[in-house]
């Protein structure tokens, strides 16, 4: 019973990482049927943010706060990850829509850009250009109806713009005097320390689970809850709901489909974003770690279907508790005296990247039977 | 496409053959031997791409795995290598194996002591592994963005599984050819290299051929109508899951060719040919060079491989941030590729809009179309 429930924690534990990943994922698939392979850098930057956050928190005006730094880090690695989110939509993706494996290749770009951004560009300065994307993209959108409609608009925007890049410059300039962690470019793994109120072991029922893994999996229940209520309460979640139903239909009963896509793309950004937050707090930081999950999260999308978010967190949970299962052996000291060639077996794939190879394969064969996942979405087309 | 195809004179081609064959028959005495194991290897490489494009180019299936086949090539060509040359080591068994405390060769590895058995396992291996994955893929319908991730995961799986087994394939340091006998001369050595390179450029002109002999006439058709229109294609009454999974484990047997090709001029395999990187590469020189045009992908691999490796020396840091431009670039700015463009429209609209050549008033299409009816 003991060992039922460790393992079904741990199963827990790493299938709400996943989920937390794999979420912001599957509703931008849903809703554009494109898959973004720079979710996975977009996590790292939400991983760096955390990171970034943590050494602004140490100087000496926020020292007080310290403790509650993670927190922040949560709402600002949403942010900043869902304005680069938005600016690759912005930029790329619109140009791309209806070829789905061109945007495959071209969000692959973006991740190796991604990539080197981090290593050869001082993080100071990278906050600094998040800054002012962030500001040159929503200050416009700020201003009174009488400006936006009127004839000089663009030349509000673009003074906006001009704002924007000397408050970057500026925020950028400060932080890499007074952090100097920060100031130089390095592509070498950092670490993010959690805070001390997070740091040793809870006790449940006898057994003792580590307080950072809790928190991770209290930061999936709200990013789930969140998403939940957004999508069914509100009404740019009806909106979305619509425009992944039918797009077109949608489009003729006056959905602005073009506000939709940036607004589902930046929430799914942003979720990528929180996931690299709880990321951050299990192991270093370094430019590829979003390549560790990335996979993981295409298995969700692919195993849970499009059609309802409950697929998403199923097939995470099911993934999370199989990879436990079988990569822990656990099996084994469930069914000591199991004959001795099924025994070798589950030995020969009892290692973190051998349950890897199992569950493929256990994935593959479960699409045999039902290959549109869980929760396909209904309709009646020839394709899909 | 094909209508605006220029035809060059016989003369012309032959010539060009000419040239080409004295080019690779003198490339070994003009260029450095760095260079040639450079060229070599890039050749070899354009075999993959070859691959690619048969598969991207002319059926529309993305894949993303094509690494998987590459080094299972590789695989089978470097084992060959170090079991025929493990006579002096204890067991007669590669070396590595006593590292383990392995004595006996592995049974799988038994039928690999014979050079035919080798030398048809480096084709048809990859060739067979492909074909089961694409037909279980395939027979579900499984395709566009799902196909291309689900390769990528077998991928991972596959880099996963070599990357932790060192009792049978010695795990995350490869195998390594270069000391390795082959008819008593050393893989490794100039004379074999160069061989070899000779090699490699045969086996790229008779994969081009391959190619070309494998879309052409009513299986090529078939192929893009897969790309273009597959539910047609199916109500049509032809089975797309057959042309897909041949078509697919073709494609997985020309990886296998060059992934051993290359293993032998780079004197290892690893699972490092199994990364998620390096399989996503071979279809950025598809890309580049034109998809959908056999030419351009033999051209990109080598032209880009060749920029790659001049831009890592010069400066290092920049080469991903190319190669993510390149990315961004080809698919949005030019989805035909290079080739593909200079095949199509593109140099014709150029001129117009410089003015040195005259607009076509309606749609080029039936202006081709009447001169060629006019020309019969």
């Amino acid at each position: 019973m003991e060992l039922l429930l460790d393992s079904l924690f741990n199963g827990v534990a790493i299938g709400s990482v996943l989920l937390v990943a794999a979420l912001g994922l599957a509703i931008v698939f849903g809703l554009m049927g494109v898959i973004n392979l720079a979710h996975g850098e977009l996590m790292m930057l939400g991983a760096y943010t955390t990171y970034v956050t943590q050494l602004i928190f140490k100087l000496p005006i926020l020292k007080p706060f310290y403790n509650s730094y993670i927190i922040v880090s949560i709402f600002l690695a949403f942010i900043v990850s869902g304005v680069v989110g938005i600016l690759l939509e912005k930029t790329i993706i619109r140009k791309l829509y209806g070829s789905p494996l061109e945007t495959l290749l071209a969000t692959w770009g973006v991740s190796l850009i991604l990539q080197q951004f981090v290593r050869s560009v001082p993080l100071a300065y990278g906050t600094g250009l998040v800054i002012s994307l962030l500001i040159g993209l929503f200050l416009p959108t700020t201003f009174p109806s009488k400006i936006k409609e009127s004839i000089n608009f663009k030349y509000f925007k673009f003074s906006s713009w001009i704002f924007a890049a000397l408050t970057g410059v500026l925020t950028g300039s400060i932080i890499s005097s007074s952090v100097s962690k920060l100031s130089r470019a390095s592509a070498r793994n950092v670490d993010v320390t959690a805070p001390s109120w997070m740091r040793g072991q809870v006790e449940i029922i006898g057994n003792a689970f580590p307080k950072t893994r809790l928190m991770i999996i209290i930061i999936t229940l709200i990013s789930v809850i969140a998403i939940t209520l957004f999508l069914n309460q509100s009404a740019w979640g009806m909106r979305i709901r619509a425009v992944t139903q039918n797009r077109q239909m949608s489009d003729c009963l006056g959905i602005s489909t073009e506000k939709v896509d940036i607004i589902t793309f930046g929430i799914g950004s942003g979720l990528a974003g929180v996931a690299g937050v709880a990321v951050s707090l299990l192991g270093s930081v370094g430019p590829n770690v979003g390549g560790n999950y990335i996979v993981g999260c295409f298995m969700v999308v692919v195993l849970g279907g499009v059609g309802n978010l409950l697929g998403t967190v199923l097939a995470s949970f099911g993934i999370g508790i199989m990879t436990d299962l079988i990569g822990a052996g656990r099996l084994l000291s469930i069914w000591p005296d199991m004959p001795l060639p099924l025994s070798n077996t589950i030995n020969f794939f009892a290692t973190t990247s051998m349950a890897r190879v199992m569950i493929f394969a256990l994935i593959v064969i479960f699409l045999q039977f039902k290959p549109t996942g869980l929760f396909p979405q209904k309709g009646r087309m020839v394709e899909n | 496409m094909s209508l605006t195809k220029i035809k060059f004179d016989k003369k012309i081609v032959l010539s060009f053959w000419i040239i080409l064959i004295a080019l690779i028959i003198a490339a070994p005495t003009l260029l450095p031997v760095f260079r040639l194991n450079l060229l070599g290897r890039y050749l070899s490489l354009s075999i993959v791409a070859l691959g690619v494009d048969l598969i991207w180019g002319y059926t529309g299936l993305l894949s993303l795995g094509q690494g998987i086949f590459f080094a299972l090539g590789g695989y089978c060509a470097a084992m060959y290598l170090q079991i025929t040359s493990s006579s002096e080591f204890p067991n007669n068994i590669p070396e590595f194996f006593a590292l383990y405390g392995v004595e006996k060769l592995p049974f799988f590895w038994e039928p690999f002591r014979s050079p035919f058995f080798a030398f048809f396992a480096i084709w048809i291996i990859p060739a067979l592994v492909a074909g089961l994955i694409g037909f279980l893929v395939f027979r579900n319908r499984i395709k566009g963005v799902y196909f291309s991730i689900l390769t990528q995961a077998s991928l991972l799986v596959f880099f996963n599984f070599f990357n932790g087994q060192q009792k049978l394939i010695n795990g995350t340091n490869g195998l390594k050819t270069d000391v390795t006998q082959l008819f008593g001369q050393m893989v490794g050595s100039e004379s074999m290299q160069r061989i070899f390179f000779w090699i490699t450029a045969i086996l790229v002109i008779a994969a081009w051929f391959f190619a070309k002999w494998v879309v052409k006439g009513r299986f090529g058709n078939i192929l893009i109508g897969i790309r273009d229109d597959e539910p047609r294609v199916r109500f049509t009454g032809y089975n797309p899951v057959i042309f897909k999974t041949i078509i697919f484990s073709i494609a997985g047997g020309l990886a296998g060719v060059s992934g051993a090709l290359y293993t032998v001029q780079s004197g290892i395999v690893s699972p490092q040919f199994m990364t998620v990187p390096f399989s996503i590469e071979m279809v950025i020189w598809v890309a580049v060079g034109g998809r959908g045009t056999l030419l351009g992908a033999i051209l990109g691999a080598v032209f880009i491989n060749y920029a790659k490796s001049l831009v890592s020396e010069a400066l290092p840091a920049s080469w991903m941030f190319i190669q993510g431009g390149l990315f961004i670039l080809v698919v949005t700015a030019l989805p035909e590729g290079v080739l593909g463009w200079m095949q199509g429209d593109g140099p014709r609209n150029l001129l117009q809009k410089f003015g040195l050549k005259r607009k076509i008033e309606t749609y080029p299409s039936l202006e081709v179309n009447n001169r060629e009816e006019n020309n019969e």
